[in-house]
């Protein structure tokens, strides 16, 4: 039992910067992600899976960042809500999110823009059916979904113009 | 929750990854996690080390063979659903992957942690058993391979040996068959309340292999009627033959309901 919960060096891209970290295999990456480099829009819901408020990308794919640990994501790349967004502007994404109406507690919503985010990566003409697929995994418990799916095809359409 | 601690090994290679299973019968592989993370977040499961496998890339391939497709244990559920060559010669098995959780948790979870976790309502299990794969084990020992219908022994239970690692599946392809699938959620990405894969052969056999619906994969082979109401009956009666853990009656009936939509699917294939 001598090796458990012994610290383990890792080096974890986030948003471009690389964090030297010290973490314990059984560290989940949403926490380390909010404690130990202080990037708190990731957010933690039911650390299981379901809600999705956590998802991040790895390697370009979106996943969740609580069904992962930090010490598996040593050497990825990570893109946070936060490698998205500056701090005196909102991206085209949030913008939209904003003129729709598409939140208003705001606890999914940076998980719902970084997945938004992926999916117009892939597919800059989703049909409402692909948003709706691609957000099936992200949860809001405010909206009803119809203002953040009008929102996704708000800002696919501002892309697209350019 | 949080998990507790844990000893970690991150083997890059397969000789490696078996022979730290050999070492310690305590270990527990972890793959995409998609299922054991969660349980470890709420602690319904302590293993004292995990042997994570993600490095491991040599089990990570989708290949053609002389008798159908070789899929590694690591391929992810996203993968499956868009690659091209599964696309062409396994649709249905494309058409299931897609069906499992969410989009960010297919990019994540694999083939071999799917068929190893074996929960009753998962897709690929059945998917397995419905197309007669066989399933790859590797152990320091050696490799074995399994039926994958020999392969469930029940609720969360299969014939995987302590020390052996399911590597690959081997899945036939013949043209002689169509294949449909079908099933019931009450959310996209919720784990299916029933579901079901029909095979249909050229000559009007018929099986269906049904899912969610008892502790594993249940595979039937019966004559499906072409008359609509014949063919209800005739599933209605395979239906009472299934052992659903909770809602029997309303189980039962959901079969049903996946198979005629599952036997329309392969007849439009067929098409």
């Amino acid at each position: 039992m001598s090796t458990v919960s012994q610290l383990q060096s890792i080096t974890l891209h986030v948003n471009g910067q690389s964090y030297m970290v010290e973490v314990e295999p059984r560290w989940l990456l949403s926490d380390v992600l909010r404690h130990q480099l202080g990037l708190t829009g990731t957010h933690v819901g039911c650390e299981q899976g379901v809600c999705g408020a956590c998802t991040v990308l790895i390697d370009g794919q979106p996943q969740r960042s609580c069904l992962l640990f930090a010490v598996q994501a040593d050497g990825a790349e990570i893109k946070t809500i936060e490698g998205f967004s500056s701090n005196d502007s909102l991206t085209d994404v949030q913008q939209a999110f904003q003129d729709r109406h598409a939140l208003q507690c705001g606890y999914c919503t940076p998980a719902m823009v970084v997945t938004t985010e992926a999916l117009l990566e892939r597919n800059p003409n989703p049909t409402e059916d692909e948003i709706r697929e691609a957000l099936s995994g992200n949860l809001c418990r405010c909206t009803g979904y119809q203002f953040i799916v009008e929102a996704v095809k708000d800002a696919a359409e501002r892309r697209r113009r350019g | 929750m949080k998990p507790v601690a844990f000893a970690y090994e991150r083997p890059t290679v397969l000789t490696d990854a078996l022979r730290l299973l050999a070492e310690d019968g305590d270990a527990k592989v972890i793959a995409g996690g998609q299922s054991l993370i969660p349980m470890m977040n709420f602690r319904l499961s302590r293993p004292a080390k995990l042997v994570d496998i993600n490095q491991v890339k040599e089990l990570s391939y989708i290949r053609k063979t002389d008798a159908g497709v070789a899929l590694g244990a690591l391929v992810r559920h996203q993968e499956l659903h868009e690659d091209p060559l599964v696309r062409e010669l396994l649709p249905v098995l494309a058409d299931a992957a897609g069906e499992v959780g969410h989009w960010a948790i297919r990019t994540r979870g694999t083939l071999g942690g799917s068929l190893t976790h074996a929960d009753p309502a998962s897709e690929l299990p059945a998917a397995m058993v419905a197309l007669r794969a066989e399933l790859e084990l590797q152990s320091v020992d050696g490799t074995r391979t399994v039926p994958a219908e020999e392969f469930y022994l029940g609720l969360l239970t299969t014939d995987i040996q302590p020390g052996e690692l399911l590597t690959a599946v081997h899945i036939p392809v013949s043209s002689a068959k169509s294949y449909g699938f079908a099933e019931f959620a009450r959310r996209p990405g919720d784990f299916a309340l029933a579901g079901a894969f029909v095979a249909l052969a050229e000559n009007g056999a018929a099986e269906v292999t049904w899912f969610g619906v008892s502790g594993g994969p249940e595979r039937r082979e019966l004559d499906l009627p072409a008359d609509d109401t014949a063919r209800r009956q005739r599933l209605a009666e395979v239906a009472q033959e299934l052992d659903p853990l909770s809602e029997p009656e309303y189980r039962r009936q959901l079969a049903v309901e996946v198979a005629e939509a599952a036997y329309q699917n392969a007849r439009g294939r067929r098409a």
